[in-house]
């Protein structure tokens, strides 16, 4: 489904991606973990289409067609959702307004009909209340004033509406508390199904004890060095990433 | 929410291109010779049937204008006005005379405003609001064609209230002392350049009077229409709130694309008494001019309201997206104690527009209040200035001024300025000034582009927030059509 091949990108002149190889399937989970400066919030840019981040080299395809020529839009379209790892605020647009557009605008580009106020409210009243959010926050502007919590949470409610095909998760971890991670993991957990596939990228495995991803990777200086189960980032967290990248270094 | 939503769809459903107003109606004129003398005051004021006592204050407001100098101290520039190349009467050609009934307006012209989106058959508006055709009130419209009002529905059900909305050609004849009493008595002849020239020419607009303890059952609306070449407009609105009373008004308008500028010189004045409110609003879209700055309005308005009673108030709320130019700086004169004075503005400047907009708010009396919030949006070669001026007097104690002015830049060839003048001659008032200049952020496009929004559809999601404090002060009906207009005066200004 997502086949990313020999992909190279640079951002003001510095070479960030320097050769990733990944495959995707349909239905499955994958963890991207590596240290800072990796890329792999890079990596999760350029798969979105963020202006500034140029691909230098490379392919990368979702069901047979080139991403990398298509417009953030198109992509969205497409079925590829970037949870952010900072969500960005929208002052004076209300949440529900925000979601309803984003909604429908996917809804266009697929060929399906929009939703009117009523069945959306229902869907984000359903969605909401799934995610233990408050229905309050789709009154309030994007983002503005939320807590980190709930703006990652805000993120889970966005990709539940719009059921993207592939999730692109960046640091969705960062700054949640326990119980706030594990409601968001939950949202992520729900939408797990034969149609959904994820590239969850963290730090920490700490995530990944509630995302079990069916694959790890462990990007290390803009390349993959190594792919494996689960059991790789419990491999992680007991020995740090100084170890692999190490063996890596050895191996190569 | 369902305001919410539909102003999502109707963002998103404006597409097409540019100016959509921009039709011309073919009819014939009546039309003035070009030019600008003692005969063409003359010839105005016969053409109405006007008293002498009328004639006479335009003559002397003519002589004011002719030592007046046109007014430079604005940031736009713009070619010299040959006020000798302009013809001061325009009006399409009436078959019989006397008082028109909408059965007599010629189909033409009710055409036009058809295709403006103006309801003028007041049996239609109201079948449609037993059909329970959204939430859609109706509302009393005052239809003013280059420099003659063609028709005002609801006039008689507006009368059983009390209230009187009728073009200001009729009060003149109609209810002489009410206007004889109130004309000028805001914005004197003498005022400024363009308000003399005003004086000196006006031809149409509306008249509103609502007595003593009435609240107005109905919306007001005037709705103008520049379409004759080689004219000006010359518009005159008139509206007094008794004590206690209460109404909200709301104008319109439009004008074909020629590429030719050409001048609309408004002159309104707003009286309120003890505890009255007037709510004033505008939705500005004369034609902006081509992308390359050809043609387009001159729109140099006067407009000022007296809040003459204690506690009266009155709210301006302007959208100004049209016109070539715009110097227009809608204020409130606050003499009764306790009164409110409000200006919401949004102004969007686009291609090669220039704007020079804002208010004045006079504290005189004690414990007035007033606030500002004026939105400026810039984008293409544009340059937009707020200039606004709080004074407070001598005698307003315990005055207070709120003003909040944020502009939002769109790409990087336009301007905008902020110019506050803030004198305060009594210790006890409370002045305060917020501004921000801030340009649409990459990653809140890209926030939005990565949900499945095209750029344009961000842009105008983005700038509808920005706005948001003004345009809800806008009635319903017109909040919508605000947004939309918005959007579609943005298209083309990203990417």
């Amino acid at each position: 489904m997502l086949e990313i091949k020999g992909l190279t990108a640079e951002i003001d002149g510095k070479q960030i991606l320097k050769g990733i190889d990944l495959t995707i399937p349909q239905g499955e989970v994958h963890a991207v973990m590596g240290p800072n400066g990796a890329g792999k919030s890079t990596l999760s840019y350029v798969l979105s289409g963020r202006e500034g981040y140029e691909v230098t080299g490379g392919t990368a395809t979702f069901f047979g067609q080139d991403i990398l020529a298509m417009e953030p839009e198109e992509r969205a379209a497409a079925g590829i959702f970037l949870a952010f790892q900072y969500p960005v605020e929208l002052p004076g647009v209300g949440n529900a307004n925000f979601l309803r557009t984003a909604l429908n605008s996917v809804r266009r580009a697929r060929g399906e009909g929009e939703l009117d106020a009523v069945q959306f409210l229902k869907q984000a009243r359903a969605a909401v209340k799934k995610l233990a959010m408050s229905e309050d926050m789709l009154k309030r502007n994007v983002n503005v004033g939320f807590s980190g919590g709930e703006k990652k949470r805000n993120e889970i409610l966005q990709m539940t509406m719009l059921q993207p095909k592939l999730a692109l998760l960046d640091e969705t971890d960062s700054g949640l508390d326990i119980d706030a991670l594990r409601i968001v993991a939950e949202g992520v957990n729900a939408s797990r199904g034969p149609n959904f596939s994820a590239l969850v990228i963290t730090h920490y495995q700490r995530l990944l004890d509630y995302i079990v991803p069916d694959h790890v990777h462990v990007l290390a200086d803009g390349r993959i060095i190594r792919s494996g189960g689960p059991e790789l980032a419990k491999e992680l967290e007991a020995d740090g990433y100084a170890g692999i990248i190490g063996e890596a270094a050895e191996a190569a | 929410m369902p305001a919410v939503a539909e102003t999502l769809e109707t963002v998103s459903a404006v597409t097409g291109s540019t100016y959509k107003w921009g039709f011309e109606t073919d009819l014939e004129m009546d039309l003035a010779p070009k030019g600008l003398n003692e005969d063409t005051i003359r010839l105005i004021s016969d053409r109405k049937g006007e008293p002498e006592w009328l004639l006479a204050w335009r003559l002397k407001a003519f002589a004011i204008w002719q030592k007046m100098e046109e007014p430079h101290w604005a940031k736009p520039g713009y070619p010299v006005i040959d006020y000798q190349d302009i013809h001061y009467y325009a009006a399409p050609k009436k078959k019989g005379s006397g008082p028109k009934s909408l059965d007599e307006v010629d189909p033409e012209l009710l055409r036009t405003y058809e295709k403006l989106g103006i309801p003028l058959k007041e049996q239609a508006i109201l079948a449609g609001v037993e059909q329970g055709d959204e939430e859609r009130l109706p509302m009393a419209v005052d239809a003013v064609f280059d420099s003659v009002s063609v028709a005002t529905t609801f006039r008689s059900t507006l009368a059983k209230a009390g209230v009187i909305f009728c073009s200001i050609s009729d009060a003149v004849r109609e209810y002489p002392d009410l206007v004889r009493e109130y004309l000028g008595s805001v914005v004197p002849a003498g005022d400024n350049f363009f308000a003399a020239l005003n004086s000196a020419v006006f031809t149409d607009g509306s008249f509103v009077f609502i007595p003593k303890g009435v609240k107005c059952p109905m919306e007001l609306s005037t709705y103008f229409r520049i379409n004759a070449k080689n004219t000006g407009q010359f518009e005159r609105t008139l509206i007094i709130a008794e004590d206690g009373a209460s109404v909200s008004y709301l104008e319109g308008c439009t004008a074909p694309m020629r590429d030719e500028n050409q001048l609309h010189a408004a002159v309104v004045e707003l009286v309120a008494m003890d505890d009255a409110k007037i709510k004033y609003s505008t939705v500005q879209n004369w034609y902006p001019g081509d992308s390359e700055g050809r043609g387009g309005i001159y729109n140099f308005v006067t407009k000022r309201g007296a809040c003459r009673g204690a506690r009266s108030r009155i709210s301006w709320t302007q959208v100004e997206t049209g016109s070539a130019i715009t110097w227009k700086y809608p204020s409130c004169i606050l003499i009764g104690d306790g009164s409110v004075g409000e200006f919401y503005s949004v102004a969007v400047t686009n291609n090669h527009q220039q704007a020079d907009t804002g208010t004045k708010m006079i504290h005189i009396g004690r414990n007035t209040n007033s606030t500002i919030i004026a939105k400026t949006i810039s984008a293409g070669h544009s340059d937009s200035t707020y200039r606004g001026l709080v004074r407070m007097m001598p005698k307003a104690q315990n005055a207070r001024n709120f003003t909040q002015c944020d502009s939002l830049l769109i790409g990087d060839q336009c301007g905008a300025h902020t110019v506050p003048y803030i004198e305060s001659r009594n210790p006890s008032a409370k002045i305060e000034h917020e501004a921000t200049t801030s340009k649409i952020a990459e990653d809140q496009l890209f926030y939005c582009r990565s949900r499945g929004l095209s750029e344009e559809d961000a842009v105008g999601l983005i700038v509808n927030g920005f706005c948001k404090d003004v345009l809800k002060e806008l009635p319903m009906e017109f909040a919508v059509e605000a947004q939309k207009l918005l959007a579609i005066s943005l298209e083309g200004s990203v990417g």
